[in-house]
Parts: structure tokens; sequence; C-alpha cells
């Protein structure tokens, strides 16, 4: 069997070899992806971090500790602490639907799941504002009963949650759709309720895709502007998201500062990547792995034909 | 009776659109295989699934172990279902597979324990409880399907074409290890497939399926020897279909004519159906000038047989199957003329058309 294996790959790399060929060609690609990724991509995150530094680490430091800019960071953590999770059920609620189940309407629905993905983040928060406004359609009763929602917390965690609700839901929905729906009706006809096959089938087979979806929905609640900055109001110390906090310091030329809080958010992103690709290697680990077992099949197939009555 | 079902009918889509079962009945027997057979789109699948529960027919009962469960769930149908795909669950060890209907079921762990081990050992994979399925084999894999499906004492076992995923070899050894392994269960199965050696050779029962109905059921000598309908005649053992008339009480079919039915009118269409091993051929002489004689186009070679393509003397083509000894023994090649000699020909009054 392993004889197989690195068989089938010598083959694989001697194909690659033959599309190597054209050496100066393969050089001009390279050097033109990576100076395209150096300039656009590296350089700037370079920069975040250096003007963060540019005064040394403990204006980093004090910089990042300011009253004003924890307040923003735990907002930015409010609300996606609040987003995620209910994004997470309603997600998961929302494949399983489109996934398992045939009803009219079926197609408009999905379209309009995509709706905050293809509708700019300002026109969402304007949205709300719309809404919940003072001018708003429900601003005079919301004021009659004293509460606030645009340029308060509950519009950006509203906001936040508009945003990013595709995004668990695509993912999960795509890994759901492409493993079929086999293994939940094997679980069916051994008994299992719902729930049981929700819990115990479901969502271990989609669980890299919903921690993906999660990754990249945490990462859209931490960084969104759009739609935030709408419905915030600016109110330092109450109403300020991180992005907004690095907009506002930026403003006043306080550079450090800035940049200090724009780290945290690159780091944010450089994190989100690291894990993302976790999860694809985890993911691709198992595909491999069951791609490689039907090379073991005529090792095997012996002990089948050997059977005793 | 074990499985019964009764004037089963279901529709997918529109109302209007074909059904892909259309009042099917059938009962498996008690303790033996009975298969499913059927071209691909005849309904077979959809009808195992209707019985498992995973289809709801639109009219019809499905009876199990005597009881009515065209309303009861999949779950407590009490049948074991064993998917094409095996769908085993791919983040499960082998041990947890074969466990999960009683896990789900609440059993104690001491229970699950004993019973995986001996489901194991029965299915001959005692050492692989640890692994995962896509560690495992195709052959392999299909077998804790079943050890799974068996876990939890089913009345019925239902096999969605089961060795249909597999190469040719697996497949023969595993429909032998089948064969020997229920007869050691004595456990009901209903097994679809739409290879007809594997039904034949699997069980002594076959429901023949056609468009949605049961369009014949018997053993498969009844089937393949006393064919009820043109369509099982041609489906069983590709025979040749030769088209002619009747005249003076005889099928006249393209050059040759055999015995038509009894009470057959004068000059009605009628189809014969013959099969390709049904056919004698003599070397016919050079001045030889009947209408019996055809064309040898090829011969082609598989193993100790011999398929021989011929042209009739009407343009119609004929596949004759023989032993290479035969062959031989006759001296035929490709170009000469030979004399065509029916030895069996099964003649269907026309209704029907290919």
């Amino acid at each position: 069997m392993s004889g197989g294996v690195a068989g089938t790959f010598g083959r694989s790399t001697e194909r690659r070899h033959r599309v190597r060929e054209g050496r100066l060609l393969r050089g001009a690609l390279i050097f033109g992806a990576l100076s395209f990724l150096g300039i656009f991509l590296i350089a700037p995150l370079v920069t975040v971090f250096a003007s963060a530094f540019a005064k040394g680490f403990g204006a980093y430091v004090t910089a990042l500790s300011d009253p004003e800019t924890v307040s923003a960071i735990e907002l930015t953590l409010l609300a996606a602490g609040i987003a995620v999770p209910l994004n997470l059920v309603f997600g998961v609620a929302a494949a399983w639907l489109f996934a398992k189940y045939e009803f009219p309407g079926k197609n408009i629905l999905l379209t309009l799941v995509d709706l905050p993905f293809s509708v700019s983040p300002v026109i969402a928060g304007l949205v709300f504002v719309l809404l919940f406004g003072a001018q708003g359609w429900l601003g005079p009763w919301l004021s009659a009963h004293d509460v606030r929602i645009i340029f308060a917390v509950p519009g950006i965690v509203l906001a936040t949650i508009f945003v990013t609700f595709p995004m668990v839901a695509r993912e999960v929905l795509a890994v759901m759709q492409s493993q079929g729906n086999d293994e939940e009706e094997a679980a069916l006809t051994l008994g299992a309720s719902g729930w049981q096959i929700l819990f115990r089938v479901t969502l271990k087979k989609v669980r890299w895709g919903l921690l993906y979806g999660i990754i990249l929905c945490n990462a859209r609640a931490m960084g969104e502007f759009g739609a935030v900055s709408v419905v915030s109001g600016h109110i330092r110390g109450e109403t300020n998201t991180m992005p907004l906090h690095v907009e506002i310091l930026y403003n006043e030329y306080n550079f450090v500062a800035a940049f200090a809080v724009a780290s945290l958010l690159a780091m944010l992103a450089l994190v989100t990547l690291f894990i993302k690709k976790i999860a694809e290697w985890a993911a691709h680990a198992r595909s491999d792995a069951a791609e490689r077992a039907p090379l073991g099949e005529h090792s095997l197939s012996a002990t089948v034909g050997s059977t005793p009555s | 009776m074990t499985v019964a079902v009764e004037d089963m009918t279901k529709r997918f889509g529109r109302s209007d659109g074909a059904a892909a079962v259309e009042s099917a009945s059938f009962s498996a027997r008690e303790g033996e295989i009975t298969t499913l057979l059927g071209p691909s789109g005849s309904g077979k699948s959809t009808l195992l699934r209707l019985i498992a529960g995973l289809e709801e027919p639109d009219s019809g009962r499905v009876l199990i172990a005597g009881k009515d469960v065209t309303r009861v769930s999949p779950g407590k149908r009490n049948v074991g279902f064993v998917f094409q795909s095996y769908a085993l669950f791919r983040h499960l060890s082998v041990f947890e597979n074969v466990a999960f209907g009683m896990r789900v079921r609440g059993r104690s762990e001491a229970d699950v324990k004993a019973r995986v081990e001996e489901l194991l050992k029965l299915v001959q994979l005692s050492g692989t409880s640890a692994r995962f399925p896509s560690q495992l084999s195709g052959g392999q894999r299909q077998r804790i399907a079943l050890a799974r499906a068996l876990a939890t004492d089913p009345a019925v076992l239902l096999l969605d074409e089961p060795f249909g995923a597999l190469d040719a070899r697996v497949r023969v050894e595993l429909r032998q290890w089948l064969l020997e392994f229920q007869k050691k269960t004595k456990v009901t199965t209903v097994l679809v497939t739409h290879d007809q050696e594997e039904a034949f050779e699997l069980s002594e029962h076959v429901v023949l399926l056609s468009e949605g109905k049961v369009v014949q059921t018997g053993t498969p000598h009844e089937l393949y020897d006393r064919p009820k309908t043109p369509f099982v005649a041609s489906f069983l053992g590709g025979a040749n279909v030769l088209r002619g008339s009747v005249r003076f009480g005889m099928a006249e079919v393209g050059s040759m004519s055999v015995e038509a039915p009894a009470g057959t009118a004068e000059g009605a269409s009628v189809h014969a159906f013959v099969r390709p091993h049904d056919i004698r051929l003599v070397k016919a002489e050079p001045e030889e000038d009947s209408v019996s004689v055809a064309r040898v186009e090829r011969l082609t070679r598989i193993g100790a047989q011999v398929k021989v393509s011929l042209e009739l003397a009407d343009g119609e083509p004929m596949t004759v199957q023989m032993s290479k000894v035969e062959v031989d023994s006759i001296g035929i090649e490709a170009g000469d003329r030979v004399l065509v000699d029916l030895r069996e020909a099964k003649v269907f009054v026309e209704d029907y058309s290919i």
C-alpha cells in the first residue's frame, strides 16, 4: 500500500515538472506576485506596526490604556460577543433549513440572506436610523418608552448583526451541501431523533466549516466600519468601536494611538487567517485520508475472499 | 410475512409528473434475500426508501412484521438500512459507528460494548474498531455499514445497491460473503440491484421492476424461462429482437419461422425474443440460397465464450453466443455465410415497440 502511495506522488511531481518549464516566465510571475503583495499587503502591515511603535513600547502601552481606547475595545468585544453567537445559531438554523428542506420561495429567501453582503454597509446603517432614529418609524414610540437604539450601544450591536449575518450561514450551507444527506438519513434509520441527528451528526460533520464561518464572522464584526459609523454617533467613551476610534484618533493627528489601536485590529486579522489556515488544513487532511483509502482495496480484499462460512 | 408493500405509489415533484413508483406490491420472504431488480430509473431504490420511511408514499401501505408502519417514522420501523455510499459517520470511529443505534436508544455501556464486539466479529473486522471510516477500504466500509444496520436487531435489512461503488473483483467476493453471512444470520433482507447476475446469485425471490411498476415476480428460473412481458425477455439475457407477423399459425420473424402463441390472430404483428445462446449456427454451403443465411460480421472472444455478430438476410443484426470449442468445431470466421437455427424463441404479440 505504501508503494502505491509513493507511486502516485511520483507521478504527480513529474507532471508538475513539465508544467514548470519556461523558467523565465515563472520568474517573472513570481516577481510580479511578490512585488504586488509587498506593495499592497506587506508594506501597509509593516507601516501599521512601525507607526504604532514609533515612539517606543511605553507610548504604545500608554495609548492603549487610555480610558477611551479601552472603552472602544470593550464595546467592540461586546458587539462581537453578541453578534457572533446569534449568528452561530441563526447560521446553523438557516443552513439546516436550506440544505435539508424544499419549500416554495426557497431561492428568494436564499438570495435575501445574502442581502447584507450586496448592500453597502452605510445603507445598512441608514436603514436602522430610518427605523429606530428620532425621525424614524419607531422613533417616537421608542423615545416615549425611553429606549435608545440609535447613537447608543443597541444600534451598534444591531448594525453588526446585520452586516455579519450571512457569514456563518453561507459557510455552513456550502459544507452541508457538499457532504449530502446520507449520514443524516443513516442516523434517522438507526433511530436518532432530530436533535440527536443535529448534535451527533450534522454539527460534527460541518464543524470545520462552522469554525471558519465563526472566525470570518468575528473578524467582520470587529472590523465593521460603515454601518456602525452611521448608527454610532461617535460619542467618545460610549459608542465608539475600535475602527471608529482609529479614525477619530487619526483625525486628531494622534498617530501613535491611532496605529496602536489599528495594530490590534491587524493582529486580529492575522490570527483570523492563521486559524482559518488550520481549519482548512484539518478539513483537508480528512479528505486526503478518504481519497487514499481505495488504494488499500486490493491488499485488503484478500481478507474478504478467504472468508470461512 | 415480514415485509410487504401494498399498492404503493410515489410521485416526485409536480403531481402530474410520472410516478417513481406506481401501484407496486410485493412481499419479502422471511429469513431470505429478496432482490428488487430493474434498470436505473425503474423506481427500485425509491421503493426501498419507501419501506424504510425515508420517503413518504402518496398512497399505499408498508407492513413490517404484520404491522402497518406507513405513518411510522424511520427510526421506529425496526429496519436496518445500508446505503450505496455506505453513509458511515466520518467523524466517528468504527466502534462508535456500529454503536450509534444503541447509543441513541440509551443502551448501557456494557451492552453496547458486547454487541459491537460481537458484530465486528461477525463481519470479520474485529481489529478495526479504533479506526475511522476514511482508513478503511470500500469493501470494509460496506461491511461496517452492515454491522451498524444490524446493531439494533432490525426485523428487516434493506440494502440499496450495496456493491455498486466497489470494483468488479471485490464486488464478486463480497457478494459471496453476503450470501454466506445471510445464511448464518437468517435476517430477512431486501436488496436493490440493477445487476441481474447479482440478483440471480443472491436470491431465489426476484421482484423485477420497470418504470415504477412491478412487472414480474418469481425465481430467477421463472423470470428467465417464462418472461411475461417483452420487457422482461429483453432485460434478462440481452435477447435479440426479431419483428414479423403470423402466417398459418407460425410467427415469421425476419427470415425464420417459429411457433406463435396459441390463439394468435392470423396476420398479427409479433416480436420474437431470442437469447444469444439459444441460437445454433451451421456453416452454409456456397450454393445455399435460403432466407436463413446470415453473414458473420465479427467474432469477439471473451474468455471461453465467443460473441458472434451476424447480419441477417434482411439486414437486421443478431448476436449469438457460443463456446470457443463450438466455434472451432464449426470453423466459422468473419465473412462466412452461416445458416441460423433458432432453438428457442419467445414470441409476443405486438402491443409494444422498442
